[in-house]
């Protein structure tokens, strides 16, 4: 009965072929509309991304060189030299190896801070939506006390005072691990995109919260959760992927942004955005060391942006929403 | 007029709330904060940031100070020591926030100017060739983030100066030297407006593509007016809402590109000031300035939304907030 009731909606697409609707709860739908084809580009973006991540996810057992060991016997190798596949820096470490560790602490950070984000903007924009009201009005406005900061300010605030260097008694200057580091982005840069997240997903809720589906598993004697989580919950999901995935997009450039502050992963270590901003004072000596990490957020951004275009246009997200 | 002094009233609260936050956060500074600012300062120096900060003072206590000196323009000074004063925060807003709102200023101009022809003639052209290249080109100019532009710029312009030369640090002023002035913002603005160029042609291009298969333009078309005329004067007018909708949104983004590119041309804007206040520890001034920032954005957008009031004589009196 609830099913039947769903291919009215204009998101019905989503769950066209599942055994059963209630399964876009548990697995974002990404299988389905691959089969239904989305075009080359979109797989292209997909491969990108899964080779992407992998890379960062599989950095520890790949045999690449020590990302901050120096070797001062072969400094500034252009690209493709027999030692240094994508060349090497100012004091000689490999700009392959720096890269792809350097996806790991970009890549944590962006689809670390934007998943916090989508599970607690998503949680309590769909509560605002669904009941509206007090609750609503409360959290919204929360909302909007959020957005009232740019968000690269309200990041950068946060980051310096969690995270910032500091002195100690004796005069040695402190700079946070690398873990705490990340640990403070992520959960920052995850606070700033709370309300963005929460915003949209208020918004589809509301729009579906006044639907005949609804009221149908509400007339059956649904409960409140009941209703919230298997009735509007699914159909709001696409909406929320597709900001999620702009999101995404969005927080990978803004790590390179707090790098130019010096509030992103502090070097040694590497992360694509320090890369980019460790060379600006000499961008002729290594050149490798600065392009190979353009390139590469912004191949990374443009199929994570595509992506979320293609997830938008299929399920017809409407813009003015966003 | 009602509507408006609610407006004010809502961007007091804003205003509060926000530098209240900020404030609040800088008790939070690790450890003891005096140690994190001033490691190898005598116990008299202690005291000293200890009273600049209020730290013998309750939240409550040291907001309503620090928003007393803020509303009346006095920024204090940052700390140097004892008997030394410190840089004046107020000083320093006051150079570096014409820099920044300059700036900005430029971007918008810059950005309208490209974007509006660009986003008509993708909108007559939906569908063909060109408007699928510009529809592509316009995503892949969506996703260079504004540091990437602005070092492959730099490459390309100043260090190895292919074609022209262009200067890529410092500001000067334009009643000095108007020339320099615009070359030394050429790249900084072009490096921010890149992205924006491509995100309003595309929704100025979406909205204009609905408008067109409207009744009226059906009806302007069967009288025999020019496709010319028809576009810029029939079709764009509703958009401008569509623009300044567009430009709301993209406020925080541009004020983000704007402090980017100040830091990476030194153009001693705010997000310069900002920097070097984080590099320094001077949490007094990181509070200033994130607080000034603030203020500035939530100033725009006030004046976005008076904007679309006059635009709009429909939520003139409706629609609040």
């Amino acid at each position: 009965m609830l099913e039947s009731a769903e291919p009215s909606a204009p998101a019905g697409t989503l769950v066209a072929g599942a055994p059963g609707s209630l399964a876009a709860i548990e697995d974002v739908p990404e299988e389905e509309y691959k089969k239904k084809g989305i075009g080359v580009l979109a797989w292209i973006a997909i491969g990108w991304l899964v080779l992407v991540v992998g890379m960062a996810i599989l950095a520890p057992i790949l045999p690449i060189k020590n990302p901050t060991q120096g070797d001062y016997t072969s400094v500034q190798a252009p690209l493709f030299s027999p030692h240094h596949l994508l060349g090497s820096d100012d004091s000689g470490r490999d700009v392959l190896s720096r890269v792809i560790w350097g996806a790991q602490a970009s890549l944590l950070i962006a689809i670390g801070s934007v998943a916090l984000g989508t599970l607690i903007g998503g949680a309590l924009g769909l509560w605002a939506g669904f009941k509206g009201g007090r609750h609503d009005t409360v959290l919204s406005s929360s909302f909007n006390i959020i957005l009232a900061f740019p968000q690269l300010v309200l990041a950068l605030l946060l980051v310096s005072i969690f995270a910032g260097t500091y002195l100690s008694n004796d005069g040695t200057t402190h700079t946070p691990s690398w873990s705490r580091r990340i640990v403070v982005v992520i959960v920052a840069v995850g606070i700033v995109s709370i309300p963005i997240l929460a915003r949209i997903t208020r918004a589809n809720a509301l729009a579906w919260s006044q639907r005949e589906f609804v009221m149908a598993a509400r007339a059956q004697g649904a409960s409140d959760w009941r209703v919230m989580l298997r009735e509007v919950l699914p159909n709001v999901l696409p909406a929320m992927l597709s900001i999620a995935l702009l999101g995404v997009a969005i927080v990978l450039i803004l790590e390179g942004s707090l790098a130019i502050f010096g509030l992103s992963v502090a070097e040694p270590s590497p992360s694509w955005g320090n890369m980019v901003y460790s060379q600006l004072s000499n961008l002729n000596s290594a050149p490798p060391v600065w392009i190979v990490p353009s390139v590469l957020i912004f191949a990374t951004v443009l199929a994570f942006n595509y992506l979320g275009d293609v997830v938008r246009a299929r399920f017809d997200v409407r813009e003015s929403a966003i | 007029m009602r509507t408006i002094v609610r407006r004010a009233v809502q961007l007091i609260v804003v205003v509060i709330v926000v530098t209240f936050l900020t404030s609040i956060l800088t008790s939070f500074l690790r450890g003891d904060p005096v140690t994190t600012i001033a490691p190898y300062s005598s116990a008299q120096q202690r005291q000293e940031i200890r009273d600049q900060l209020g730290l013998n003072q309750n939240v409550v206590e040291r907001y309503v100070k620090w928003l007393g000196h803020f509303a009346t323009g006095d920024l204090g000074h940052e700390y140097a020591g004892t008997g030394v004063t410190g840089l004046s925060i107020s000083s320093q807003v006051k150079t570096s926030l014409p820099h920044s709102l300059l700036l900005i200023f430029y971007v918008e101009t810059l950005t309208l100017l490209l974007a509006v022809p660009l986003g008509v003639y993708t909108a007559y052209r939906a569908g063909k060739a060109s408007d699928n290249v510009a529809n592509a080109v316009g995503f892949g100019l969506v996703s260079i983030p504004v540091y990437v532009a602005a070092t492959v710029m730099i490459l390309i312009f100043s260090v190895n100066s292919w074609g022209i030369h262009l200067p890529s640090e410092g500001w000067v002023s334009l009643t000095s030297n108007p020339a320099q002035h615009f070359s030394h913002l050429a790249m900084p603005v072009i490096a921010i407006a890149i992205g924006q160029i491509a995100i309003y042609a595309r929704l100025l291009r979406s909205d204009m593509v609905a408008t067109l298969q409207e009744d009226f333009i059906l009806m302007a078309k069967s009288k025999g007016i020019s496709n010319r005329r028809i576009l810029w004067r029939h079709a764009l007018r509703p958009s401008s809402l569509t623009l300044v909708t567009i430009a709301g949104l993209n406020i925080g983004a541009l004020i983000s590109g704007a402090l980017i590119v100040e830091v990476i041309f030194h153009l001693n804007g705010l997000g310069s000031v900002l920097q070097d206040a984080i590099n320094r520890r001077q949490y007094v001034a990181i509070q200033d300035y994130v607080a000034v920032i603030a203020v500035v954005y939530v100033l725009i957008n006030f004046a976005v939304d008076a904007l679309y009031r006059i635009l709009d004589p429909r939520i003139r009196s409706a629609r609040i907030g």
